[in-house]
């Protein structure tokens, strides 16, 4: 009688592997959140213990909530990622539908604008940004944290790919039928891609949820913080050493993302491989 | 509801490349079109250009005599069922069937779905489209299907929901691309027999493109053949395979091939075709049925060496090829005819007249004997 699969040696190795590398990535989160229910006297004993010894309970999460206002990086880093996502899918979907599937003169070079826009980081156009915004007295507002992103060459890049391997027949039948172009696209095209819209969503709202750079720049008011500059701010200010307080924020600003990621997972990987962009 | 197609020297070319060069073809109001062709013949393209999803370079296209080219394709009134089927995906088979029609009488607000039940004064429009699909529905027999989607179906049942989506907005044209060549052999044979029967009830005018010639043979009332972008011959089975005008016809249609035989190489097989073979180099064709591998009158003997034999059954395929390495094929009914070694020495009859004969450049020439059969089709 053969050993069922699970016990031969090798897959043996490879869940230890396995384990210890989940081990070392789950570790810092363990740390944040075991430390935002104990006394911060015992970050600083020199053995490490894996519980709490005076346990705290919600006290640092109340004074999170209370004190720094936790709440509002939540509700500001919602809008902000929020609304650059949905400005983003409106216009990356019809940008990469008309790349994929219409046959104009100059498709090829635009194509090849969007590949080149991908090369550029932020930080390179980060200045004029700033001043043009400035100019316009933008500057500490919503929109001003939200303007450069709208326009996203990478949800361009991977729906046009997703778009591509759309079969043209339903397409066509779509126009026999009597659909206009919009309908095609948003009621035939989109539905049938939403695993991508998936995996580009979870890309967007992760990217400019954590994002601390653009924010640090044009975001000055307490109001208006996202949840790293709000954590970034408050940790070298006022709570200073009330490391607590200070992860037990952290621990409620990642966790949206967290349990976001858990409910899209399983579009998120579908979505990713089947565009191949990885 | 049926209505004549008019299709005037439509060219199509994809930059140098020219796919149809002057295609005229008058479609006759119910009738049974197909085009076929071997792959790459254009014939799809031009589908494509009678549906207004693609625009022809040159030439016009009417229905019962009004131009359509300028209309879109939903304004042509014409439904199309595709290769792949090409449903929607994300609908219920009744979403499918419906959207034709939800697209046509519908105002947009309506439209949307789950709410769009509640705008007002169309509940009647809302009941005719129901009651439509409904009827669609049975009559390709898929009413069980109706709330399951597509991925759940088979593809004969696919085919059927594409065909009641086609249906059901009762248009004067049907076009085909190629509707089953998706499905296996059994299910093909089927869904012929039962998309001519469609033809007959609905009436209406069908345009069946097909690259198999069997299916175009049994179901259409014409046959456009086309080749290299051009529409070589167009008539009735009947006469495509009796009295093909072209060597490219002659051996598209019918299986297995004709065999084609240079006159020279005939007379040096036997002398007495001589006289009853112009002058001229010419190429000789016969088809299987029309070699005999027992003496009988008219016909003239040829040596040959038996190559494969093919059991269909009630009869026998026998290829057999001439001293020179021509292959000639047979038909034969089975037991008749004591065959057994490959390679075996043998005798082959072909008839001295009502052959079929084609110039050097595959061009059909009305011998003198033949003329009584020739039918400008």
């Amino acid at each position: 009688m053969n050993r069922p699969h699970r016990f031969r040696p090798g897959q043996i190795l490879s869940h230890v592997i396995l384990l210890f590398l989940a081990f070392l990535f789950m570790f810092p989160f363990y740390v944040m959140i075991v430390t935002s229910v104990r006394s911060p006297a015992e970050l600083f004993v020199p053995e490490f213990r894996w519980l709490p010894e005076s346990f705290t309970g919600l006290r640092y999460y109340i004074q999170a909530v209370a004190d720094i206002p936790a709440l509002t990086f939540l509700k500001n880093g919602v809008l902000i990622s929020g609304g650059i996502l949905i400005v983003q899918l409106l216009t990356a979907i019809p940008c990469a539908y008309a790349l994929a599937k219409f046959e104009f003169r100059g498709r090829d070079l635009l194509f090849a604008l969007v590949l080149f826009s991908l090369t550029v980081p932020i930080q390179a156009p980060a200045l004029p940004l700033f001043l043009g915004l400035n100019a316009i007295g933008a500057i500490d507002t919503y929109f001003a944290a939200m303007v450069p992103f709208f326009l996203s060459v990478f949800a361009i890049f991977l729906f046009r790919q997703t778009f591509r391997t759309y079969p043209d027949e339903i397409i066509q039948a779509a126009r026999l039928d009597g659909m206009s172009e919009w309908a095609i696209l948003w009621t035939v095209v989109v539905p049938g891609c939403l695993p991508s819209v998936a995996a580009f969503s979870i890309f967007s709202v992760t990217a400019h949820w954590n994002d601390l750079y653009w924010p640090m720049v044009v975001i000055r008011s307490n109001d208006l913080m996202t949840p790293p500059l709000g954590l970034a701010f408050f940790a070298d200010s006022e709570s200073g050493a009330n490391y607590g307080a200070l992860m037990a924020m952290a621990t409620i600003l990642t966790a949206p993302l967290m349990i976001g990621f858990l409910l899209a997972q399983r579009h998120f990987i579908r979505g990713i491989t089947m565009t191949g962009v990885k | 509801m049926t209505a004549a197609v008019q299709l005037r020297n439509i060219s199509k070319s994809f930059g140098e490349t020219q796919t149809l060069r002057d295609v005229s073809l008058a479609i006759r109001p119910g009738e049974f079109m197909s085009l076929v062709g071997p792959s790459g013949c254009g014939k799809s393209t031009l589908l494509r250009i009678l549906a207004g999803l693609a625009p022809q370079s040159g030439g016009t296209i009417s229905i019962d005599g009004t131009g359509i080219d300028h209309l879109p394709p939903s304004a042509r009134d014409i439904a199309m069922v595709f290769q792949s089927y090409a449903l929607y995906p994300h609908m219920t088979v009744r979403q499918n069937i419906a959207t034709p029609l939800r697209m046509r009488r519908l105002p947009a607000p309506a439209r949307l779905p789950g709410i769009g039940r509640l705008w007002p004064g169309q509940r009647s429009k809302h009941n005719g489209i129901d009651q439509a699909v409904i009827d669609a529905a049975r009559l390709v027999e898929i009413e069980p299907m109706l709330d399951r989607r597509p991925a759940a179906l088979s593809g004969g049942q696919r085919q059927r929901v594409a065909l009641a989506r086609a249906i059901v907005r009762h248009p004067r044209v049907f076009l085909m691309d190629e509707p089953l060549s998706n499905l296996d052999a059994r299910l093909r044979v089927t869904m012929r027999a039962e998309i001519a029967a469609l033809h007959r009830r609905l009436g209406a005018t069908f345009v069946y493109v097909t690259h198999d010639q069997v299916e175009a043979m049994t179901m259409s009332d014409r046959v456009a053949v086309m080749m290299d972008g051009e529409i070589v011959q167009c008539a009735s089975p009947a006469q495509l395979y009796g009295n093909p005008r072209d060597l490219r016809v002659a051996r598209f249609i019918g299986s297995p091939e004709i065999a084609t035989i240079s006159s020279d190489e005939l007379i040096a097989e036997n002398g007495g075709f001589a006289p009853v073979l112009p002058r001229d180099p010419v190429t000789v064709a016969f088809r299987p049925e029309a070699v005999l591998l027992s003496p009988a009158a008219d016909h003239l003997e040829i040596p040959a060496t038996l190559e494969r034999i093919e059991q269909l059954g009630p009869e026998l395929l026998v290829f057999l090829r001439l001293g020179s390495g021509t292959r000639l094929s047979a038909r034969a009914a089975a037991g008749r005819i004591p065959l057994s070694a490959e390679g075996q020495s043998l005798s082959a009859w072909l008839p001295a007249r009502g052959f079929m004969l084609f110039d050097a450049n595959g061009r059909r020439l009305d011998a003198p004997h033949i003329r009584e059969f020739a039918d400008a089709g």
